[in-house]
């Protein structure tokens, strides 16, 4: 193996800085950061279907943007996670089967309406807001540069779902209804996001530390939109052993096709 | 009678603007012609910047590396922030921007051709940004010194994101000429298809664009169409002979006496055909945008209703 030279500089961390510097993540570690990966990845190629299909020009714009800072967090991610087997961030993202897809399910799932996609955005910025903030404290310096430099991008996706929860909820009848329904269809997926993912200890984060911090913050927003939290049971879940819905498979194949039609070739 | 007692003062003082290429600028008077042809220009490329999202929107889903998803789709969403920004600037001359939108979406108003043509090929994400953005960074650079002063402005930052994603196109284009025989033939293909078609987004030859005299006279338009297209093949012949794609133009060649690329007659019937609403994707292109909008209506009227209830709640608190 060639020596890698350059050390990692917290506050500019990139894929491409994490791939030329030293770090390799050990075989654990790797995998906590494939699957927080998979997350960011499968939601970003999830929020770019909306692009030049949103309600406003703002809202390209906005959801554009999320999908962005997503994509770079998973490159990060997955460039670190690949370092413990030798691959790319390319090589896990475009040459991995649907079993091997560590997601959990609830980023995976369809956009809907536009209500629907605001319900999976506000539950996953909650989540991730308290996640890298916690991260951003690991032991490992990989992963807490990663994160803190995405919690300063998830407080803004925060702020963009929080926003259009409350004007939806409270707006007109019809996207009060719609808000409900879109929480309602998402909801049996957030359960999942706190089970035990064998975070290793000291470098993951405590799943139950994330489920209070959601218990104590979306009800309070929710009910804030005037609407109610849904008492629906949770889906069986399994995202992190590879177990997915039925809409992932479409999902990586249209993703996939193009790198996968010139194996080994490069763009 | 004198000509000078037939000019109002408002008349001679924006002559004088003109004459000596200081900016006009919202609240200075300006001829009706003057603000009519601007506001359909400006409202134009705000159009051909929103359509021009789907041609690449395209690919999003399906770039071929992570590195490459997350330039186009930050590129993508240049484009939406240019047409708002255009708006802008066209709503500064007095016409709003939802009276603009509605005239796109019902396919009242025009908007660049070049966005009615497909993008089948991973490869046209690079002849979009070489050929395409190439050929509008020609047509902008000369508009940031246009007379209407937000017109210019709006121009200038717009021109400093548009060459980065021109140099962005001929990026995947080299590396797909680097890259393995069945992608220099995709990045071949690719160019034969778009190579016309961005030369014709200069307009029609001189002799046949009526309105370019005005524009120019006014300083809106710096240069003709058909000066504007000779420099961008002059710019062309040597970055494809960087990038080792050949441009199907059998008669351009080198004109020492001109100190010009000599180049083949454009098939205009083709760009007519087009203009006329019969390219390849003109009512598809329309209607995605017009379903969006549809579609997302409740979205907006929620908004509204959500900040008509805040303004009502603050009155009775105040």
């Amino acid at each position: 193996m060639i020596p890698k030279t350059k050390n990692l500089t917290t506050g500019t961390v990139t894929a491409e800085s994490i791939a030329e510097s030293a770090v390799i993540a050990s075989p654990d570690v790797a995998l906590y950061a494939l699957g927080l990966g998979d997350d960011a990845l499968i939601l970003a190629q999830r929020l770019g279907e909306w692009i030049a299909n949103a309600p406003e020009l703002e809202e390209d714009v906005a959801l554009g943007n999320i999908a962005l800072d997503l994509l770079g967090h998973a490159r990060s991610l997955l460039t670190y996670a690949g370092t413990a087997s030798g691959r790319t961030e390319d090589d896990l993202a475009y040459f991995r089967d649907e079993p091997e897809f560590l997601n959990r399910q609830l980023f995976e799932q369809p956009n809907g309406d536009f209500a629907q996609t605001i319900a999976r955005q506000l539950v996953v910025s909650v989540y991730f807001d308290e996640l890298y903030r916690a991260l951003s404290e690991s032991i490992d310096s990989t992963l807490a540069a990663i994160a803190a430099k995405a919690t300063k991008e998830v407080d803004y996706h925060l702020d963009h779902s929080y926003q259009w929860l409350l004007r939806l909820g409270l707006g007109t009848e019809l996207s009060h209804e719609r808000m409900q329904r879109g929480l309602d269809a998402v909801w049996p997926f957030v359960d999942e996001l706190f089970r035990d993912d064998g975070a290793p200890a000291g470098v993951g984060v405590d799943p139950a530390r994330l489920r209070a911090h959601f218990e104590t913050t979306v009800p309070r927003l929710i009910d804030e939109a005037g609407l109610i939290v849904p008492t629906i049971q949770p889906a069986r879940g399994g995202g992190r052993q590879g177990v997915h819905s039925e809409v992932l498979g479409p999902l990586l194949a249209e993703m996939q096709v193009l790198a996968r039609a010139h194996p080994g070739a490069e763009w | 009678m004198p000509e000078a007692q037939t000019t109002s003062a408002e008349e001679r003082e924006f002559q004088r603007l003109i004459d000596d290429d200081q900016r006009v600028e919202p609240r200075d008077w300006m001829p009706e012609a003057y603000r009519k042809t601007l506001v359909r220009q400006i409202s134009q490329h705000a159009h051909s910047e929103i359509i021009g999202m789907q041609p690449e929107g395209n690919w999003i889903t399906r770039a071929p590396s992570l590195k490459r998803k997350a330039i186009l789709m930050a590129k993508v969403q240049d484009e939406a922030g240019h047409g708002l920004y255009l708006y802008s600037a066209a709503q500064t001359l007095g016409t709003d921007r939802d009276t603009m939108f509605e005239q796109l979406i019902t396919g009242k108003a025009k908007y660049s051709s070049i966005f009615n043509y497909l993008t089948p090929t991973w490869a046209d994400m690079g002849s979009i940004g070489w050929l395409v953005d190439g050929a509008a960074i020609c047509n902008q650079v000369p508009l940031c010194r246009a007379s209407y002063g937000p017109y210019g402005r709006a121009m200038t930052r717009i021109c400093k994101e548009e060459s980065f994603h021109q140099r962005q196109g001929f990026e995947i284009l080299l590396q797909l000429m680097r890259g393995s025989e069945a992608q220099q033939r995709m990045a071949q293909e690719s160019v034969d298809r778009w190579y016309a078609p961005a030369l014709m987004m200069f307009g029609p030859p001189d002799e046949d664009s009526p309105n370019s005299r005005q524009s120019m006279d006014w300083k809106i338009k710096r240069f003709s169409n058909d000066d504007l297209r000779q420099r961008f093949v002059d710019m062309l012949v040597p970055q494809a002979e960087a990038l080792g794609v050949t441009l199907p133009d059998a008669d351009l060649k080198w004109n020492e006496e001109r100190g010009h690329y000599d180049f083949g007659e454009l098939d205009w019937s083709e760009f007519h055909e087009v203009l006329a609403g019969r390219g390849q994707a003109n009512t598809v292109r329309v209607a995605r945008r017009r379903r969006a909008h549809e579609e997302g209506a409740w979205v907006r009227e929620a908004a509204r209703a959500y900040a008509d209830a805040q303004v009502a709640t603050e009155r009775i608190a105040s």
